[in-house]
């Protein structure tokens, strides 16, 4: 699963850096943040995009994964 | 902290040197709270009110009669235009003494600026400010400039006025009328802004909120019975309005359907774009505030949203508060001064969103 890597970002970055890497439209696609609004706005960005959310608790911060 | 960015015109993009911006770079309640809660409280029998009371601004006696209302606020911009900036930081710093019932006479300038930044750019957001003054009849007699690599601006803002006129956040009644005097969502749609997906109608809709005096809205309020007035900033409408609650003793209850909302506020609050004080808010109010399950989430983003320069949020009689808001939209032609809500007999949350 491709991995893109928001630690150290504040709001809006990550949700920018998880628009681009989604716009081809791939299957699946990881996410890592380090803080919690990071987690929920990239949360809430891939639902509404229509993928599935699953949010892993990692070193430092979360692994938000996105699936179709 | 970023360097500076431009646009495709070489201006200058101020919300690219900043991490949190307007109201929502507000140090987030709870940690607030931790420190001021445990320093010694000091008073002065002429100040009559102090920050325990979570008011908008100092109250102290200058004569039998007569008081000074103070505030001070300042801010990294939120949005890339200096002049804007500048207005919209005025506008708030102002909103302070409207919402105590005052009339700000005198402010002073607060300004962080870069040194890689040309100096062109603090004269805008100078005469932002000023502009924004001298809309409010007040005027501007100095203020103090550091350098800092994030820019900021602000004003400290003093008023004058009868005691007998303040208004306070603890006189609410049961049954009072709520009426909110600007719509909601400028946080959501300040984080779409910077992340270049807001529409051109959002951010005008945003700007004009944003730079616009609540002079009217407290000029008109005067001719009524208010209870209990604060303006919502920072801390959001929940927060603003269970501190009212908190200091009146009662509960509030918010008609989420009667809120006012800026165009696109809850389209991106569906997409995340979310400034982290929304997060933080919510987290301050945990165990206060109460949702109807059929409330929806961005509903709820949108009531915990940090608003910069928000609207006056007005206790008063209910036959009162539909002639307000009627005269408001007759004298001003906007419809964002709604009734929403009122104030019920208090219960086990300070604020209810039905």
């Amino acid at each position: 699963m491709k991995e893109i890597d928001c630690f150290g970002l504040s709001c809006p970055i990550p949700v920018v850096n998880t628009k681009k890497a989604l716009k081809d439209n791939p299957k699946e696609l990881a996410v890592l943040v380090d803080n919690v609004a990071a987690k929920e706005n990239v949360s809430r960005f891939g639902k509404a995009m229509g993928y599935n959310v699953e949010v892993l608790e990692i070193d430092g911060g979360w692994k938000i994964q996105l699936k179709k | 902290m970023s360097t500076a960015q431009y646009d495709s015109n070489g201006k200058i993009k101020l919300t690219s040197m900043v991490k949190t911006s307007g109201c929502a770079a507000k140090l987030p309640p709870a940690k607030l709270h931790s420190v001021i809660d445990n320093l010694p409280l000091m008073s002065s029998e002429n100040l009559i009110e102090g920050f325990e009371s979570a008011d908008d601004a100092l109250v102290y006696r200058v004569t039998d009669d007569i008081v000074s209302v103070q505030t001070v606020d300042f801010f990294p911009p939120m949005v890339d235009d200096p002049y804007t900036f500048g207005q919209v930081a005025a506008a708030n710093a102002l909103s302070d003494v409207y919402a105590m019932g005052g009339t700000p006479s005198v402010a002073m300038n607060l300004m962080c600026f870069p040194s890689c930044l040309d100096l062109d750019v603090m004269k805008e957001i100078l005469t932002g400010g000023i502009d924004k003054v001298r809309e409010a009849g007040a005027v501007i007699a100095g203020g103090h400039t550091i350098e800092d690599p994030t820019p900021k601006y602000g004003l400290c803002v003093t008023g004058f006025m009868k005691v007998t006129d303040v208004w306070s956040n603890k006189g609410a009644r049961e049954g009072d009328a709520i009426v909110l005097t600007k719509a909601l969502g400028c946080g959501i749609i300040n984080t779409a802004v910077k992340a270049e997906m807001a529409e051109e109608e959002s951010c005008r809709a945003c700007v004009d909120s944003m730079t616009r005096l609540n002079r009217k809205a407290r000029d008109l309020a005067v001719n009524y019975t208010i209870h209990a007035a604060t303006d919502v900033t920072g801390f959001s409408l929940a927060g603003h309005g269970s501190e009212v609650a908190q200091a009146s003793g009662l509960t509030v209850e918010i008609e989420t359907d009667r809120l006012p909302v800026l165009p696109g506020a809850l389209q991106y609050a569906r997409y995340g774009l979310l400034p982290a004080g929304r997060y933080t808010n919510e987290d301050f109010l945990f165990g206060k505030v109460s949702f109807d399950e059929k409330i929806s989430q961005e509903m709820k983003d949108l009531v915990f949203d940090p608003q910069t320069s928000g609207g006056l949020l007005l206790f008063m009689p209910e036959k009162e508060a539909e002639e307000y808001v009627e005269k408001y939209m007759e004298q001003t032609g906007l419809d964002c001064c709604k009734i929403i809500g009122r104030c019920k007999e208090k219960g086990d949350f300070l604020i209810k969103f039905v």
